[in-house]
């Protein structure tokens, strides 16, 4: 396992900016997750790193050897690609033992062996081993592909999207597992995601991606409760951040054009008059929908509250974020 | 189910198409039916009129083929001693006598060297060339492509003299190896425009993830991309061969001996005592077997089709 450092990195499809100067360190044994939407450019990050395709401009290090010039396979990293991409010419079992048989590894048939039956029991595949690659569902193909890298022991993980297929329940199950394999052997992984679940409570770092740049890098508490942004902001939390004229409140900061509110930031039962217009029970959590002078937000209540559509309450904020007018934090 | 169930169609329907697909079927196999049935008449039988389409089977057509014949008097039968096999029988009481074996064999040997030789060869060149003009950046790519297929844009009568020309001074004029190399040069437009289709239809993603998996470009190529290409591979070697096989104007301009193929020999075969069309049957006949053989043997790469693959879209 290796440490993977980012320097400047930029790439450009066309006119496309896909990367703009991006520096990020991934240390050894961190995980290691980017967010953005659609199109910010975690996946050609990940391609930088694998060498699938070349930077613009700017350097690559694995522990602090510049691996510019190394092929795909010198590099030695496993990647989990979002679209799957399994051999479909090869049965579920093949496909496991391809990395383990290509000229870089020459892995012994019984280590082979032995390792693709681990893998496919982690990853609950096991009675599917004989099939066709091409005879799976959705989610078996994304655990196949889990698994081809999970098989190996390279110099960092790269995890596009990987449990993005799966239902609920395995996708917790492999939450947990992937986490545990992580800690077990020291894995370094760099892993895309949209959960945020997921992003909170697997990673230990996290890079924040917004067309291109990255604009906040740091552990998930640091980005939950430190945003540097209105973006940043609104890629954690559930519900999401609630982001409202500064002057809705008495007592913002001069300079502040917008405040944003999580749950936590809203005491209920003094302050302003906020109209309720729905309340929606979700199981884990009880979600109140308010509105002050046409402004909508969101809070968390009390599973057991009688409030009701229409009924008035009463919310202070507390410590709340302040953002100038152009969508960046004043502390 | 709606009116426009597209499953099932009707009992009615399925007869009409029953019936057109049998006698389409029938009326392309007819010609081949009429030649296999032609070797095994006798020769007075083969130029009947009307056709005979029962007749007594005779081996006689084979027998010629694969000989030469003097012609013996009444005379000389009687001096003969009997004759000791069931094919010098045959060529006696047609009023001949063997007098050796024909080149029909070796004519037969030629196309099959030349034939497979020049559609291995058209495959392992086409499918590289193939593979690197559907993932590499080339130059002038599509000028290239272009190039390469206007090779097949003139009839072959058009550059038989140049090639004839140069086959003298390089010493390929009636070898082998001049044929393979002339065929293989023919079939690469094709074999590099089909592969070029099939392999641009395989994703990228699986190269790409056999390059992670620690394999090089190479490497990739053969364990990933040919074994997908097979569908195509089998398709296009059946084209090359078939056209290899049968050539004729290429193969009368450039062999006359030792590299002779089957096709512009076996017409040849008429002028040996008479009309003979019973064993200008049989070598048709016989030529076309192992075409059908390998055609046969690739058939489940082709049925095999399009295996939908394992990347999502
Ligand atoms: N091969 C490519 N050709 C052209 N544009 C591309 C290519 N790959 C990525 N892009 C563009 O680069 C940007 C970042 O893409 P990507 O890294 O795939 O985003 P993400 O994975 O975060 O959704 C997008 O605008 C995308 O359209
Ligand atoms: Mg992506």
């Amino acid at each position: 396992m290796a440490e993977v450092t980012l320097r400047n990195i930029s790439k450009s499809f066309g006119p496309q900016v896909a990367l703009a100067d991006v520096s990020m360190t991934v240390p050894d044994g961190s995980f290691v997750v980017l967010l953005g939407p659609t199109g910010a450019g975690k996946t050609t990050t990940l391609r930088m790193i694998s060498g699938l395709d070349r930077p613009d401009s700017g350097t690559i290090l694995v522990d602090g050897t510049d691996v510019g010039a190394h092929s795909p396979a010198e590099r030695n990293m496993a990647m989990v690609f979002q679209q799957y991409s399994l051999y479909p010419h090869l049965s579920v079992h093949d496909n496991l033992a391809f990395p383990l048989k290509s000229p870089m590894l020459r892995t012994p048939r019984d280590e082979i062996a032995r390792k693709v039956a681990e893998v496919a029991e982690i990853l609950q595949i096991s009675h599917k081993l004989d099939n066709k690659a091409t005879e799976l569902s959705g989610g078996e193909m994304q655990r196949v592909s889990i698994g081809r890298a999970l098989v190996r022991d390279p110099q960092i993980y790269l995890m596009d999207e990987p449990l993005s297929s799966l239902d609920a329940k395995l996708r917790s199950d492999l939450r947990i597992e992937l986490k545990r394999i992580q800690a077990s052997m020291g894995a370094t992984l760099l892993y895309v995601t949209h959960d945020q679940i997921e992003a909170m409570t697997m990673a230990t770092h996290i890079g924040v991606l917004d067309e291109g740049r990255l604009v906040q890098f740091g552990p998930p508490r640091e980005i939950y409760e430190n945003p540097v942004s209105i973006y940043a902001a609104s890629r954690l939390g559930s519900p999401k951040i609630n982001i409202l004229p500064a002057d809705l409140f008495p007592g913002a900061p001069a300079g502040a054009a917008h405040i944003g509110l999580r749950p936590e930031h809203i005491r209920l039962g003094e302050g302003i008059e906020a109209r309720v217009k729905r309340v929606e029970h979700l199981g884990d959590q009880t979600r109140l929908h308010l509105t002050i002078n046409n402004h909508d937000l969101i809070t968390l209540t009390d599973p057991h509250t009688t409030d009701k559509p229409g009924d008035t309450v009463k919310i202070t904020p507390q410590t709340p974020l302040c953002f100038d007018a152009g969508g960046d934090r004043i502390k | 189910m709606s009116g426009f169930s597209v499953t099932e169609p009707s009992n009615r329907q399925k007869w009409i198409a029953a019936v057109l697909v049998i006698l389409y079927a029938l009326i392309t196999i007819a010609p081949l039916l009429w030649i296999i049935a032609t070797g095994f008449k006798s020769p007075e039988d083969a130029i009947a009129y009307p056709p005979k389409v029962l007749f007594e089977p005779s081996l006689e057509g084979y027998v010629n083929l694969f000989t030469t014949r003097t012609r013996i008097t009444e005379g000389m039968q009687q001096t003969l001693p009997p004759p000791a096999t069931w094919y010098q029988q045959i060529a006696r009481d047609s009023g001949t006598m063997i007098a050796g074996p024909s080149r029909y064999g070796q004519r037969f040997l030629n196309s099959v060297v030349i034939g497979f030789g020049s559609t291995f060869l058209s495959i392992f060149f086409g499918t590289l060339a193939a593979y690197a003009f559907s993932r590499f950046r080339v130059p002038i790519k599509d000028d290239l492509l272009f190039f390469i297929l206007s090779t097949r844009m003139m009839p072959p009568i058009a550059v038989a003299i140049p090639i004839f020309l140069m086959f003298r001074q390089l010493g390929l004029n009636d070898t082998q190896l001049g044929m393979i190399l002339l065929y293989t040069a023919v079939n690469l437009s094709l074999a590099v425009w089909l592969l070029k289709g099939f392999i641009d239809e395989i994703p990228l993603e699986y190269e790409e993830a056999a390059l992670i998996d620690g394999y090089t470009r190479f490497q990739a190529f053969y364990k990933v991309v040919l074994p997908q290409a097979a569908t195509g591979i089998a398709s296009t070697a059946i084209f090359c061969l078939i056209f290899a096989w049968n050539e004729y104007a290429f193969a009368v301009l450039l062999t006359s001996g030792t590299a002779q193929t089957a096709p512009p020999f076996i017409p040849t075969i008429i002028g040996v005592g008479g009309q003979d069309w019973p064993a200008v049957a049989a070598g048709a006949t016989l030529f076309l077997i192992p075409v059908m053989i390998f055609t046969i043997l690739l058939r489940k790469h082709l049925l095999r089709g399009i295996t939908f693959g394992a990347v999502r879209k």
